[in-house]
C-alpha cells in the first residue's frame, strides 16, 4: 500500500494501481472514454489526463501506476485546460446530433461535455463523415459519432475472444468497424452497445423506439441460462424497451449475453397468448379465466386416477411457479412431474444426484488450471460460463471437449469430435487412463476401452492441475447414454481429483430440484418415497391427463415426435403457457395464458447454487396471469389444502424453509445398464439445441432469429457422408426417425464427425422427428 | 575531421563490400571483443564515455539506453536498429545503408553482445529498396564469414539478424510504433512505462536505436569514448551526420564534428543556391521549429546551440530556405504532412492535426480570418505535450516557429489574400 | 480460431508465393507468424499487379493463422499498400518541404501533362499511376519520385521524359 494525495485528500491504494482506479474507489470523478475497468488500458483518448506534482506534463490517470507521496490534481487549471483540449478535440468532427440519437441523454460524450466542453465551436471546417456499414440485426451503427476510444475493439479481442472489429486506416481517415460489410457473430456482442460511450454502436431492435428520459429502471434476472445474469430492464409504461446487464461481480460481471439482452422483443409476438382459450369440437374459443378455470378443474378431476397425471414444467419457470406445480400435481395424487424435457436417459433415477449443480462458484472457473467439457457447445449453451471458462483458457487452463461435434472456440483447446458412442468410449479412456475402475456400468465400458495417447494427454491434464474440474453440458445431459456418460464423469472426477459440475441447461434446472418438480425428488430435493414416471415414460406409456408449465410440444422435447402423439393421444391437455403454436393448439384443450420474462416475481436458483429473486416489471400482457397465481387457483378449485398464497414472496419463503440445510451434491450413483444406446448401426443425428431456439420466448426474439446462430433447420452432415448418402450442398432431403419424416435442406459441414448428422432441435421443421439423438436415415427428395 | 566514422569508406569503390570494409579493419573490433570476451559492462561503459546520443532525433545518450537492459535476466532480449528515415529532410541512414552496411552490421552485433541478445531486425522503410538489398547482401556476406549465426568465430556467442521491411508509415520510427510493425500490427506507438527496455519486441526486453548510432558503434570501440566525445562538444559527442537539402547548390549527407558553426556547413553544401539570401533554416528535421537565416548563421551544429535557440537538432536534417518561400506555403505543406501520418489513435494528434493543416490551408488559399493565427497556436498548445508520441509535439512545433518567427507574412496573407513573397 | 478455416494451406497462393511468404515466416519466432504479414501483402500485391484485393488479405489471413481484420488493418495502415487497382507503373511524387521548394509542383504538372490524368489516377491504358507521396528520404536529390522500386532523383522535365521512354 503506498499513500497519495488527490486533491488535497489523502488516501491509501495498492501499489502499482493506476491512478484512476483509486480514484473510482474513492468516488472523485475523473472523465474518461478509452477507460474500462474490464478491459485492456489503452490511454489514447487523453480525457482522463490529470495534474501530477513535479510531472511536466498532464498524465492520463488510467495509464499512470501510482506512487508513494504522489500529488495528483484532477481538477486543477492545468489538469482542467488538459480536459478541455482533448473535449474541444473529441467535438470537432462529432456530428453533434444529439436530437436524433439514441444515446442522446445517457451518453458519455454529452455527459463530460457539460463539464468540459464550450458552448461554441471555433472549429469552422468540414466535419468527417463515415459511411455506415451493416454489422448485423443487433447492433445499429452511425460511425461518424464514433470517438475512436476502441472499447469494443478490445471488447471482441479481449472478453468475447473474437476480432471482429478493428481501426482500419490511419490518422484523422480511421475508422472503427469490420471493414467489410459484416456481421459482428460473438455471443456476447451486444455488450458493445454499453461500452461505447456514444451513440456509434446502439441496439437495432431499440432504434428510434424511446428516449433515455422516458424509461425507468427496473432490476430483473435473465431466464435464458443458468447462470442467471442479473439485468436492468428499462420500461416504458408497460412494456420492456430494451434489457441491459446489471453489474453483479459474482455472477456476470458487467456483461450479459445477446440471448438475454434481445430476447425481450419474444414479448410482443404476434402469436402471444393474452386470453384464456378452451377448445370445442375442434375450435378455438376465447374464454374468461373462471370458464378456463373450472374446465381444468373439472376435466383433472373426472381423469381420477391420480397416476393417469402427468405435468410437464420448463426449467425457465420460476421456483415459486416449480413448486405450485408439483404441489397441484402432487394434490392430484401422482408423482408423475417433471422438468427434464430435453433428457432422454433416465437409468440412472435415484441414483443421480439430488441438488446437482457446477460444483464451483461462477467466479473460481476462472481459477481453473485444466477442464474437460463433455457434450458441451459452451459458448453458445452458457455465454457467461464460457467467458469464465475463455479465461482461465487465455491464462493457460488446458480444455478438453468431448463433442459430437467440433466447436468454433475462441481460444486454445483440444477438442475430440466422435460420435455419440465415441464420446461415452473417449470418456472411458480417460477415466482408464487415470487408472479408474468405476463400478456398475461405468466398470463395464471402462473395462472395454483402451486408452490412447488423447485421453492419456487429458487425464495428466486432468492430474497435474491444482483446480481441475469435470463438467456435463446440455449435449450430454441429451445423449442417450448419459446415466453412463454421468457416471464416467465421476469416475474421471474421482480418479483426478477434479471437480465434477453440470452446467444446468435452464434457468432454474437446479431450482427444480429444490422445487421438488421432478417424479422422485420432493420439495427440498428430498427423496420421494413413491416415485412417479419420468419424462420419457410418461410419454411412452402415454397419460390421460397432462398439465403443461411453460413447455411447448414439438419443441422443448427431447422427443418432439413421441411429445406429440402421447398429448394427441390423452383425454385433456391443459396449457399453461406464455404463446401459442399450431403444435400447441393441435395437442391442447385447454390454454391458460401466462406471464413471461418480466412480468411474474420469483425467484431462479442458478447453476452456482444462488438464489436470486425478481419482481414482475411489467404487467402481463392481455389476460396473462402469472402461473404461480394460475396454479393457486387450480389448487383453491381442486379443494387441495395449503394453497392460499397471497404473494409469490410467501411460496418461495415456504419452499426456503423446507430447503434449509439442503447442500448441493453432485455425487453421482451407480448406474447398471450399460447398453450403449447411442451405438446404432445407421446415421445418428446430433439434435442439439441452439441457442435462439431455447424457449418460447428466444424463439420469438425477431432480431436474434435474423442472426448466423438462428439458421433454419437442415441436414448437416460432413463431405464424406453426403456422398456416401448420395447428397450434395442444398439438397432437399427427407429424413426418416422412427418412421416419422421432415423434409430439409442439406448443408455440408465439415465440423460433423462421420456417422453422425446434425439435425438441431428446437427449430420450425424438426416438430415432428424423433429423438433428439437417434438413428436417422436420410434420402434424396 | 569529416567522414571519420560513418562514412570513413566512402572512398572506396565498392564500400559496400565485406572485402572493402575489412581492408578498413572492419569487424576487427568485433573479432576482438568476442575473442578477449569483452565483459559487456566494459563496452557499455566505454559507449557512455563517447557521448553518444541517439541519432534518430530525440538524442537520449546510447549508452544509458543500453544499460537500462537487466542483462542477465533469462529469456529472449532484442537489438532493433530504427533505419525508418522519414522525418522529411533526412537521408542519411539511406546512405550508411548503401554504402557502409557492414559497419552497421557490426554495430548490431556489438550491441547484442553487450545487452545479451541473440536476435536482432532492422527495420528499413519499405520504399528504401535499394539499401535494403545492399543491407541483405552484407547480411549475406556476414553470415558466410562467420559473423553470423551459430557460435561467432568460435566464441560461443551467436547471433542472428534479419531486415524487416516497412510499409509506408512515418510514425514507425517512433520506436514502438516500430516494434508493433515488427509483430505484424499497425504501427501506433505504446504507451510508456513500459519501455522497451522491459518490454519491447515481443514483450521482451529490446534496445532500439538508429541506424547512424549502432553504425558509429565500431569505431567508438576501435578509437574509444574519449577519442569519440572529443570530436564533438560538450553534451554532443562525436562527429554526425548532417542531411542537408532545400534551396542550395550542393545538398547531401556531411559528416562533421558536433558544434560545426552552420555557416561552414552551409559552405560545404554549396551555399544558398543562385545566390539567394538565406531566409530560414529547419535544423533537425520538419518537426523542429523554423530559426530565421540571420540568427542561424551564428549557430553551430550541436543539441546545445540549437536548442538553445528554440529549435532541436533531432535527425540532423537541415532544410535551407531562400527568401522567395512563402513560410505559409512551407507550413501548409509540413502540416499536411503530420495530418497524413497521424497514427490516429489519440485524440489530441488524430483531430487536432488535421485541424491545423486545415486553418494554414485555409490562411494560404485567401481564406484565412483574423482569429485563425491565435487559433493556430492555442490548438498546437492543446496537441503539444498531451500525447501517446512524440508525433504531436512535432506536429505542433513547426507552427508555433513559423508564428513566432513569421507571423508577419501570416497575418499579411489573411488581410491581403495574398503571399507577401509573390508580392514583395 | 478467430480466422478463416482453411483445410489446406497449400491450396492458397502458388508455390512461388508461399516459398517467399516462408522465407519471411523464418526470420521470426514461430509464435509470431503475423510478424510476416507485411511482407506477405507487398509480396501478394507485387504478384496482383499492385494492389489487394479483399479475397487477397483473407488469404494472407488464413496463411498466416490471423484474424481478416487484423490484416485488413496493416493493409490500411500502411500507404504503399493498394487497396485499388493501380498502373503497372505507379509514379510516387515526393512533395514534401525539401521537393517542394525544388520545384516538385513542376515535376506533379509535367507527369499529369504528359499522361493526361491528375493525381491519384490511372492512365485509361493501366500503365502508369500518379501517387503523391510523403518525403521518400532522398531530399539531397530533390525533387525525386519512385517508380517502382528504384528512385528518381534532381528531376527535370527532361529526365521525367526520358525515364517514362525507358519503361516498357
Amino acid at each position: 500500500m503506498v499513500t497519495i494525495e488527490i486533491n488535497g485528500q489523502e488516501l491509501k491504494a495498492k501499489a502499482g494501481a493506476m491512478l484512476i482506479e483509486v480514484t473510482d474507489e474513492a468516488g472523485i470523478n475523473i472523465p474518461r472514454f478509452c477507460y474500462h475497468k474490464k478491459l485492456s488500458i489503452s490511454a489514447s483518448c487523453r480525457q482522463c489526463l490529470v495534474e501530477v506534482k513535479n510531472a511536466p506534463k498532464p498524465l492520463p490517470a488510467c495509464a499512470t501506476p501510482v506512487m508513494e507521496g504522489m500529488k495528483v490534481f484532477t481538477r486543477s487549471p492545468l489538469a482542467l485546460a488538459a480536459q478541455k483540449g482533448t473535449m474541444e478535440f473529441l467535438l470537432i468532427n462529432h456530428p453533434l446530433d444529439c436530437p436524433i440519437c439514441d444515446q442522446g441523454g445517457e451518453c458519455e460524450l454529452q455527459d463530460v461535455a457539460v463539464s468540459c466542453g464550450s458552448d461554441v465551436s471555433r472549429f469552422v471546417e468540414g466535419k468527417r463523415v463515415v459511411p455506415a456499414k451493416n454489422i448485423g440485426p443487433l447492433i445499429a451503427t452511425e460511425m461518424t459519432r464514433c470517438i475512436h476510444c476502441t472499447r469494443c475493439i478490445r471488447f471482441g479481442e479481449e472478453i468475447a475472444g473474437i476480432r471482429e472489429m478493428g481501426a482500419t486506416g490511419r490518422g484523422e481517415h480511421m475508422v472503427i468497424g469490420t471493414y467489410v460489410e459484416k456481421s459482428i457473430d460473438s455471443e456476447l456482442s451486444g455488450n458493445i452497445i454499453d461500452l461505447c460511450p456514444v451513440g456509434a454502436l446502439t441496439s437495432k431492435p431499440f432504434r428510434f423506439q424511446a428516449r433515455a428520459w422516458e424509461l425507468t429502471q427496473v432490476e430483473g434476472v435473465a431466464p435464458h441460462d443458468s447462470v442467471g445474469s442479473n439485468l436492468h430492464l428499462h420500461l416504458r409504461g408497460n412494456k420492456v424497451m430494451r434489457v441491459a446487464p446489471k453489474d453483479n461481480e459474482s455472477i456476470n460481471e458487467c456483461w450479459i449475453s445477446d440471448r438475454d439482452r434481445f430476447s425481450y422483443q419474444g414479448l410482443y409476438s404476434d402469436d402471444r397468448l393474452t386470453v384464456p382459450k378452451i377448445k370445442q369440437n375442434g375450435e378455438w374459443q376465447d374464454v374468461t379465466w373462471e370458464v378456463a378455470l373450472d374446465m381444468a378443474a373439472a376435466g383433472l378431476q373426472e381423469i381420477g386416477e391420480g397416476e393417469q397425471i402427468a405435468t410437464f414444467v420448463s426449467p425457465s419457470s420460476s421456483l415459486e411457479e416449480l413448486y405450485l406445480a408439483q404441489k397441484v400435481t402432487r394434490g392430484l395424487g401422482s408423482n408423475n412431474i417433471d422438468c427434464r424435457l430435453r433428457q432422454g436417459d433416465f437409468r440412472l433415477d435415484g441414483a443421480e444426484p439430488a441438488f446437482s449443480w457446477l460444483g464451483l462458484k461462477i467466479t473460481e472457473i476462472e481459477d481453473l488450471n485444466a477442464a474437460l467439457l463433455v457434450g458441451s457447445n459452451t459458448r453458445k449453451e452458457q455465454p457467461i460460463l464460457a467467458h469464465n471458462l475463455r479465461k482461465a483458457a487465455v491464462s493457460g487452463a488446458k480444455v478438453h471437449f468431448i463433442n459430437p461435434l467440433q466447436l468454433e472456440l475462441n481460444y486454445d483447446a483440444s477438442q475430440q469430435v466422435t460420435t455419440p458412442v465415441g464420446m461415452v468410449q473417449s470418456l472411458a479412456a480417460v477415466a482408464k487412463a487415470l487408472g479408474a475402475t468405476g463400478e456398475g456400468a461405468a466398470a463395464k465400458v471402462i473395462d472395454k476401452v483402451v486408452a490412447d495417447d488423447d485421453a492419456k494427454a487429458i487425464a495428466s491434464a486432468m492430474k497435474d492441475a491444482d483446480n481441475a474440474a469435470v463438467m456435463l453440458g446440455n449435449i450430454a445431459a441429451a445423449h442417450p447414454d448419459y446415466s453412463i456418460l454421468c457416471a464416467l464423469a465421476s469416475a474421471v472426477a474421482n480418479a483426478s481429483g477434479a471437480t465434477l459440475g453440470f452446467l444446468a441447461e435452464a434457468a432454474n434446472s437446479v431450482g427444480a430440484r429444490l422445487a421438488g418438480a421432478l417424479p422422485h425428488l420432493l420439495p427440498g430435493a428430498k427423496a420421494a418415497t413413491e416415485k412417479g414416471l419420468d419424462a420419457m415414460k410418461l410419454q411412452k406409456l402415454p397419460r390421460k391427463g397432462y398439465l403443461l408449465l411453460g413447455a411447448e410440444p414439438g419443441y422443448d422435447f427431447w422427443d418432439a415426435g413421441l411429445n406429440q402423439s402421447a398429448l394427441e393421444s390423452a383425454d385433456l391437455v391443459v396449457g399453461l403457457n406464455t404463446h401459442t403454436s399450431p403444435a400447441l393448439e393441435a395437442a391442447a384443450d385447454i390454454l391458460l395464458p401466462i406471464a413471461a420474462f418480466a412480468e411474474t416475481s420469483g425467484t431462479y436458483v442458478n447453476t452456482a447454487g444462488e438464489w436470486q429473486s425478481f419482481r414482475g416489471a411489467v404487467k402481463p400482457l392481455g389476460e396473462a396471469r402469472p402461473a404461480w397465481k394460475v396454479l393457486r387457483v387450480l389448487g383453491n378449485l381442486l379443494d387441495q389444502d395449503d394453497c392460499e398464497y397471497t404473494s409469490s414472496e410467501q411460496v418461495r419463503d415456504e419452499l426456503a424453509l423446507l430447503c434449509e440445510g439442503v447442500v448441493p451434491d453432485n455425487s453421482v450413483g451407480k448406474a447398471e445398464s450399460a447398453d450403449l444406446h447411442s451405438a446404432v448401426d445407421g446415421l445418428i443425428r446430433i439434435g442439439d439445441v441452439p441457442p435462439y431456439a431455447l424457449d418460447s420466448l428466444v424463439r420469438r426474439a425477431s432480431a436474434l432469429q435474423q442472426t448466423k446462430d438462428a439458421a433454419p433447420a437442415a441436414i448437416c452432415i460432413n463431405a464424406e457422408e453426403a456422398k456416401k448418402a448420395g447428397l450434395a450442398d442444398s439438397d432437399s432431403a427427407v429424413v426418416t426417425q422412427d418412421g416419422r419424416e421432415a423434409t430439409l435442406s442439406v448443408s455440408i459441414d465439415a465440423n460433423i464427425p462421420d456417422g453422425c448428422v446434425r439435425i438441431s432441435a428446437g427449430l420450425a421443421g424438426t416438430e415432428t422427428l424423433g429423438a433428439q439423438f437417434g438413428e436417422v436415415t436420410l434420402e434424396k427428395a | 575531421m569529416v567522414n571519420e566514422v560513418c562514412l570513413r569508406t566512402l572512398d572506396l569503390d565498392r564500400p559496400w563490400l565485406l572485402e572493402q570494409y575489412q581492408s578498413r579493419g572492419g569487424y576487427e573490433v568485433l573479432s576482438r571483443i568476442l575473442k578477449e570476451k569483452t565483459p559487456p559492462e566494459e563496452i557499455i561503459e566505454e559507449v557512455k564515455k563517447s557521448g553518444l546520443r541517439g541519432r534518430g532525433g530525440a538524442g537520449f545518450p546510447t549508452g544509458l539506453k543500453w544499460s537500462f537492459i537487466a542483462r542477465n535476466a533469462p529469456g529472449q532480449k532484442y537489438v532493433v536498429c530504427n533505419s525508418d528515415e522519414g522525418e522529411p529532410g533526412t537521408f542519411k541512414d539511406r546512405d550508411v545503408l548503401r554504402y557502409n552496411p557492414h559497419q552497421l552490421v557490426e554495430g548490431m552485433i556489438i550491441a547484442a553482445y553487450a545487452i545479451g541478445a541473440t536476435q536482432g531486425y532492422n527495420y528499413i522503410r519499405g520504399e528504401f529498396w535499394e539499401p535494403y538489398e545492399r543491407f541483405e547482401a552484407a547480411l549475406e556476406e556476414a553470415r558466410k564469414a562467420g559473423f553470423l549465426g551459430k557460435d561467432l568465430l568460435g566464441s560461443g556467442f551467436d547471433f542472428e539478424l534479419h531486415a524487416h521491411l516497412g510499409g509506408g508509415a512515418y510514425v514507425c520510427g517512433e520506436e514502438t510504433a516500430l516494434l508493433e510493425s515488427i509483430e505484424g500490427k499497425k504501427g501506433q506507438p505504446r504507451f510508456k512505462p513500459p519501455f522497451p527496455a522491459h518490454f519491447g519486441l515481443y514483450g521482451r526486453p529490446t534496445i532500439i536505436n538508429n541506424t547512424e548510432s549502432l553504425a558509429s558503434i565500431p569505431m567508438i570501440l576501435k578509437e574509444g569514448g574519449p577519442w569519440f566525445a572529443d570530436i564533438g562538444v560538450k553534451n554532443s559527442g562525436g562527429s554526425k551526420l548532417f542531411s542537408i537539402s532545400g534551396n542550395l547548390n550542393n545538398p547531401g549527407v556531411f559528416e562533421i564534428p558536433m558544434g560545426t558553426p552552420f555557416s561552414e556547413l552551409l559552405e560545404m553544401a554549396g551555399g544558398v543556391k543562385g545566390g539567394r539570401k538565406l531566409k530560414a533554416v529547419i535544423p533537425g528535421g520538419s518537426s523542429a521549429p523554423v530559426i530565421p537565416g540571420e540568427q542561424m548563421m551564428d549557430l553551430t551544429m550541436d543539441y546545445d546551440a540549437i536548442a538553445g535557440a528554440g529549435s532541436m537538432l533531432g535527425s540532423g536534417a537541415v532544410i535551407v530556405l531562400d527568401d522567395t518561400n512563402c513560410m505559409v506555403k512551407v507550413l501548409e505543406r509540413m502540416s499536411y504532412f503530420y495530418h497524413e501520418e497521424s497514427c490516429g489513435q489519440c485524440t489530441p494528434c488524430r483531430e487536432g492535426t488535421g485541424w491545423l493543416y486545415r486553418v494554414v490551408s485555409r490562411i494560404e488559399n485567401g481564406q484565412g480570418r483574423q482569429e485563425d493565427l491565435d487559433l493556430l497556436n492555442d490548438v498546437a498548445a492543446r496537441i503539444s505535450g498531451r500525447t501517446i508520441c512524440a508525433l504531436g509535439d512535432a506536429a505542433a512545433g513547426p507552427v508555433t516557429g513559423m508564428l513566432k518567427h513569421f507571423r508577419d507574412e501570416f497575418q499579411y496573407h489573411i488581410d491581403h489574400k495574398k503571399c507577401l513573397v509573390g508580392a514583395g | 480460431m478467430n480466422t478463416i478455416e482453411v483445410n489446406n494451406k497449400a491450396e492458397i497462393f502458388s508455390t512461388e508465393i508461399r516459398g517467399e511468404i516462408d522465407q519471411w515466416v523464418a526470420k521470426y519466432p514461430a509464435d509470431w507468424k503475423q510478424s510476416a504479414v507485411m511482407a506477405a501483402l507487398r509480396i501478394v500485391q507485387d504478384a496482383n499487379g499492385g494492389w489487394l484485393t479483399t479475397e487477397l488479405m483473407n488469404d494472407v489471413a488464413a496463411y498466416l493463422d490471423m484474424a481478416p481484420i487484423a490484416v485488413y488493418e496493416v493493409a490500411t495502415f500502411y500507404s504503399m499498400y493498394e487497396l485499388k487497382p493501380v498502373g503497372k507503373h505507379k509514379i510516387c511524387i515526393c512533395t514534401n518541404v525539401s521537393c517542394m521548394i525544388n520545384n516538385s509542383d513542376r515535376v506533379v504538372d509535367h507527369l499529369e501533362d504528359r499522361l493526361g490524368i491528375k493525381l491519384g489516377q490511372t492512365t485509361e491504358d493501366g500503365r502508369f499511376t500518379l501517387k503523391e507521396v510523403e518525403c521518400l528520404g532522398a531530399c539531397g536529390g530533390a525533387p525525386m519520385m519512385q517508380i517502382g522500386k528504384q528512385y528518381y532523383e534532381n528531376l527535370t522535365p527532361e529526365i521525367i521524359d526520358s525515364i517514362l521512354e525507358g519503361l516498357e
